[in-house]
């Protein structure tokens, strides 16, 4: 899906950002359509991806999670082989490659689990460029260990501590940044999400998971998966993997956000698939957002914090709209517990956004025959969310561990 | 009167109009009330009332915390269109509204011209709807004859000047710098310079805002803008020497 000359898919998307951006936009977009038009920039990407990251990423048949449910054969797209554990390095090292023709010297960006600054962190360390991150504050909080790797990487981590303290924050306080340095300055945006083109181009990096899954499917299964899971954040992994499928007519593809504490609960960021949403403009999109009817933001909440955000991707507002691809929630509890049974069956930790695909998927699977497959994209790995899984679960001697150390750091 | 010519025929009088800004519901409307009421007495000729919204994208720290504060005061929109209402009923300097896109959206584009319109407001800022998204709007404007501002940046081009000086009506709001609002900017060479492309792209009158806080400032302005633009700095008068400091403080300004 492309968008039109005004950056919109369908009614959805646009650039609505402020004067002070607007020639930055044009240079922008500029830059893009002509790594579009250049096969050599794709090349040069991939041969990034293979030598500096790990791409192609493994298709991993999960056989004993498959014969658990007695269903469709289940694979899991190794995203969080990546480097940086996701797939969050795939849009970001293409963008390094874009601020690299540009000639710009300092990139920014915002994060929510932290996934997206790491990445970041990660670019701006290899390509020599000053790296500042904003992160809500509460962000902070809960993923104190990609804080200090991004650190140590050389990104100053800049904790905002306005409105909910979280992700779409985190966006706000980037885009005033980026209107104070905009000569020097490129926003990395994090995800499929703001004005165009940033949607349609963090799809076209990520559209690399959906182009390897397809090949690799085709490979080990013969034919084209029934149906295609990723969790919805932005919607950057899901834009993804979907992209290479959505001409495959008899390939269902379904996108799972975050249900938190339930549906009626109030306490979720399920955008696509409750009634709660509605459209809206704001951080320099339209799409369908959590606001109340004057139209603000409402305070979202997830287990996990890359999808604890009030908007999503106006592409995927636009496949929703025709149907092209259908969406499902998890609640926490329920990505607590396919969370668990993936690590007891499999030995693989997805991280917590991921962990909702594999709930979204486990819900339905048993009903398909064992003939068929199904692939589920695990976005990221898990073992970065210690601290928070750890609490989730309660574990007894995971606290016992936290305190002694606090207790010998108090010392 | 339509805006433009309100703002011309106190042009007549004045050699450089002011234009301030409040946050509407921060403190709260009764301070808002005060505020206003010190702010026309004092010879202010023009007024934008900002609707607060959660993701002021533009605003810097003082106005962005002002929304905030706002919002969690229990600010609606239906409590800024009465507000604005009573300002416009009491007073006959031009009043405008400066928002986000959002709201207008989601209270319905036409409904919110025809409320505004009936209330006697004269025109709109909304600094994330450039014009290329707002062909409704700037219909609509045209259709209710309230004025949508348009904004002139540094980094615009002598062509996107033009261009957006084609879409504006009432006055064009130049902003003085790079960044978001209520920092101090710089007046040099480079600034004069870039008024003069402002004033080569339009005829209408120009405003300049984003860091103007003392008589200097507005003695500097004096030839080359047609209107100074104080936004931040009032904010933080009030809340550090209350409503009652902020008369002097306009009296000061000229």
């Amino acid at each position: 899906m492309n968008q039109d000359k005004n950056g919109f898919f369908g009614k959805w998307g646009g650039a609505y950002i402020p004067e002070v951006l607007y020639q930055t936009f044009q240079e922008l977009k500029e830059e893009y359509a002509r790594c579009r038009r250049d096969p050599a920039f794709w090349e040069e990407y991939l041969s990034l991806m293979s030598t500096y990251s790990c791409r192609p990423t493994p298709l991993t048949h999960a056989e004993n999670l498959s014969r658990h449910f007695g269903g469709a054969q289940i694979y899991i797209k190794r995203e969080d082989l990546n480097h940086t554990g996701a797939h969050k390095a795939n849009n970001v090292m293409g963008q390094g490659l874009l601020v690299k023709r540009m000639g710009k010297k300092r990139v920014i960006a915002e994060t929510g689990a932290g996934q997206h600054g790491m990445a970041t962190a990660t670019m701006a360390a290899k390509f020599g460029l000053k790296c500042t991150i904003y992160m809500g504050e509460e962000d902070v909080l809960r993923q104190r260990p990609n804080v200090f790797w991004m650190e140590k990487m050389g990104a100053t981590v800049v904790p905002v501590k306005d409105g909910s303290r979280t992700l779409k924050d985190a966006i706000n306080e980037a885009f005033r940044d980026w209107v104070t340095n905009v000569d020097e300055t490129h926003y990395v945006f994090g995800t499929a999400c703001g004005p165009s083109p940033f949607p349609e181009m963090v799809s076209w990096f990520q559209s690399i998971i959906g182009i390897e899954a397809a090949d690799q499917i085709m490979k080990y299964h013969g034919r084209m998966p029934k149906k295609v899971y990723a969790c919805v954040g932005g919607g950057s992994n899901a834009m993804g993997i979907f992209k290479r499928f959505l001409d495959e007519k008899e390939v269902e593809l379904v996108g799972v956000e975050a249900g938190g504490h339930g549906a009626d609960s109030g306490l979720h960021a399920i955008r696509l698939s409750s009634p709660d949403a509605s459209p809206g403009v704001a951080q320099g999109y339209k799409t369908m957002f959590l606001q109340d009817d004057d139209g603000q933001m409402k305070q979202t909440h997830s287990v996990a914090a890359g999808l604890d955000y009030v908007g999503v991707s106006p592409i995927l507002t636009a496949l929703c709209e025709s149907d092209q691809v259908r969406f499902e929630s998890a609640t926490d509890d329920e990505v607590m517990q396919a969370l668990d049974l993936t690590m007891k069956q499999e030995g693989i930790i997805p991280a917590l956004e991921s962990s909702h695909a594999f709930a979204g998927a486990f819900k339905e699977v048993g009903t398909l025959s064992p003939d068929d497959a199904i692939i589920i994209n695990q976005s990221g790995r898990g073992d970065k969310d210690i601290f928070t899984i750890a609490h989730a679960f309660g574990d007894p001697s995971w606290k016992k561990f936290i305190i002694d150390r606090g207790i010998e750091y108090s010392k | 009167m339509h805006l433009e010519q309100q703002l011309r025929s106190r042009l007549e009088r004045k050699d450089i109009l002011l234009m301030t800004h409040i946050v509407l519901g921060y403190p709260s409307l009764a301070v808002n009330r005060e505020v206003i009421r010190q702010m026309v007495e004092n010879g202010v000729d023009c007024i934008e009332m900002q609707i607060p919204f959660s993701e002021p994208m533009a605003d810097g720290p003082v106005i962005l915390k002002a929304n905030q504060d706002a919002l969690a005061n229990g600010t609606r929109v239906e409590d800024c269109f009465q507000f604005a209402a009573e300002m416009a009923e009491e007073y006959e300097i031009p009043f405008l509204f400066m928002t986000y896109y959002n709201i207008i959206f989601k209270y319905g584009e036409e409904d919110f011209f025809k409320r505004a319109a009936e209330i006697g407001i004269r025109g709109f800022i909304i600094p994330d709807l450039p014009p290329e998204m707002g062909k409704s709007f700037l219909a609509l404007a045209d259709q209710y004859q309230i004025a949508p501002i348009l904004i002139f940046a540094p980094t615009s081009t002598d062509e996107r000047m033009q261009e957006l000086a084609d879409y504006g009506r009432g006055f064009i709001y130049c902003v003085a710098r790079r960044g978001v609002t209520g920092k101090k900017s710089e007046f040099g060479i480079d600034f004069i310079d870039y008024l003069k492309r402002c004033r080569a792209a339009t005829t209408l009158p120009l405003a300049v805002g984003f860091g103007i806080q003392s008589k200097e400032d507005i003695e500097a302005l004096k030839g080359k803008a047609d209107m100074a633009v104080i936004g931040s700095r009032t904010i933080k008068l009030v809340e550090a020497e209350g409503a009652e400091a902020v008369g002097p403080f306009i009296a000061g300004l000229r």
